[in-house]
């Protein structure tokens, strides 16, 4: 590691990486907001026509779509400027937003899964939306798999930024693949596509998963600074007060 | 440096990979008996009802490509590895795409010839037609294999170098070519049955597309992958 970043200066420093107590409010806000969220959809909007109260599956997994999306596009944003600037606070925060983006994919292929069962028949199909998402997943279970088989910090950031920018360019063919490819699964829905009254709990439960983004990648972002500086600590100690200059 | 010198030197690089393979030809052997071998191994999930092989074919060609073909890879950097001649390949003046350039054109060439043996063995077993397609069959091929083995060389610089690079090579790369996959099995089959739909056109097109970025994409990020 060659770059003395903002962190590894605090290394020896007697003051602890404290996490802000911002962090802990998003925590309690992002809780809050989902909980009023689904409140909401209960007790406001009406069951849906043909699909009736199944359809509330969709103002979480509409949603969670659109927050997978913005995690893999910070992972993206934050690759490029790592490899811009070489800062190690960008890589770990496309680290934390690729674990966050990961578990958001899953979330979203599950909720849909249960949707689809009752409203297509089928818990799965081959539609391009569905598979594209499947291979997101993987693509960036990949992209963790590799951060976690490279050990040289240095090494692990630059490989990470430039599968994490390859990665993101499939999203782009997921998003884009409603139009390339014939499909069963409807066009993206957004609040000016559904009924007003649906649209309330839609925005609602946009911004309830938005603030957990935010908490989630928040609180994965302190973690993988912690890792690093515990990994850079053990170094030192492996190598003595000499080798701080790894 | 002009773009003249450094294909030139990247055409060395891969006339090196290739005399090396071509005096040992280790892995083109294995490769090559690996494909046949998976060929047959379809061939006997699908059951040896003709017709269900004959609509099967395209995929199987492809996907024997992938699984024979992805061993070529990691070997292009372990043979810099083993005698510590990646150190020296990076000392060289010049820009480090042609490193890439270069593993690229060796590993192109490989599988292709790979795919020059497979194709027919292919045409044998699953009793295609060969000789009408054959153009456009060859368009595909090239096109398809040119995406597979671009992804490829740049996926297998970051998996050559660490644990696992058996298990995390197919996981980073595989998930990657999904797009290269659909459009050359779709353009494999269209062909193969005689273009009935004319749609050969639009996934060769695409092909292109997906060619292009993954290229461009490839290129620009492996100098921050490369280096050490």
């Amino acid at each position: 590691m060659n770059e003395m970043d903002d962190l590894t200066s605090s290394r020896f420093s007697d003051m602890p990486l404290r996490q802000s107590r911002w962090v802990g409010i998003l925590g309690w806000a992002a809780f809050l907001a989902m909980v009023g969220a689904q409140a909401v959809g209960f007790a406001l909007s009406r069951p849906e026509r043909d699909m009736g109260h199944l359809q509330k599956i969709l103002y979480v997994h509409v949603p969670v779509a659109w927050a997978m999306m913005i995690a893999y596009f910070m992972v993206f944003v934050a690759s490029i400027l790592y490899l811009m600037r070489r800062k190690e606070r960008y890589d770990l925060f496309a680290a934390a937003s690729a674990e966050v983006g990961v578990v958001l994919t899953a979330l979203t292929l599950v909720l849909g899964s249960i949707w689809a069962r009752p409203t297509w028949g089928v818990w799965w199909t081959w539609d391009p939306r569905l598979t594209t998402s499947a291979i997101l997943l993987v693509i960036f279970a990949g992209y963790l798999a590799l951060r976690s088989y490279t050990e040289d910090a240095d090494r692990r950031a630059r490989w990470s930024a430039a599968v994490g920018i390859l990665g993101f360019l499939n999203v782009i063919i997921v998003y884009q693949s409603v139009r390339w490819w014939r499909s069963i699964h409807q066009v993206q829905s957004s609040p000016s596509t559904v009924d007003p009254s649906y649209a309330l709990s839609l925005r609602l439960n946009a911004i309830a998963v938005l603030l957990v983004l935010a908490y989630l990648v928040a609180r994965r972002y302190h973690a993988a600074r912690l890792e690093r500086v515990a990994e850079s600590r053990m170094e030192v100690a492996a190598l003595g007060e000499g080798g701080a200059h790894v | 440096m002009s773009w003249r010198t450094e294909l030139s030197r990247a055409a060395a690089l891969a006339w090196k990979d290739l005399t090396a393979e071509r005096r040992t030809k280790a892995n083109f052997n294995s490769v090559v008996f690996l494909a046949g071998m998976i060929l047959l191994l379809f061939g006997f999930a699908f059951g040896p009802d003709a017709n269900a092989l004959r609509a099967a074919a395209a995929g199987v060609l492809w996907l024997t490509v992938l699984f024979s073909g992805v061993l070529a890879f990691n070997r292009s950097y372990q043979l810099e590895l083993d005698g510590g001649a990646l150190e020296q390949l990076l000392l060289y003046p010049g820009s480090r795409k042609t490193i890439f350039l270069g593993k690229l054109a060796a590993n192109l060439a490989f599988v292709l010839l790979v795919e020059a043996i497979l194709v027919p063995l292919a045409a044998v077993l699953y009793d295609l037609p060969l000789a009408k397609p054959f153009p456009g069959l060859a368009g595909v091929l090239l096109l398809g294999t040119f995406g597979f083995v671009t992804l490829g060389t740049f996926y297998a610089a970051m998996a050559s170098r660490v644990r696992a690079r058996e298990v995390l090579l197919p996981l980073l790369l595989f998930p990657m070519l999904v797009p290269v996959v659909v459009a050359s099995v779709e353009a494999t089959s269209a062909i193969l049955a005689g273009d009935p739909m004319g749609d050969a056109g639009a996934w060769l097109r695409l092909l292109v597309v997906f060619d292009a970025i993954f290229f461009t994409a490839s290129l620009l990020a492996f100098e921050h992958v490369i280096d050490e």
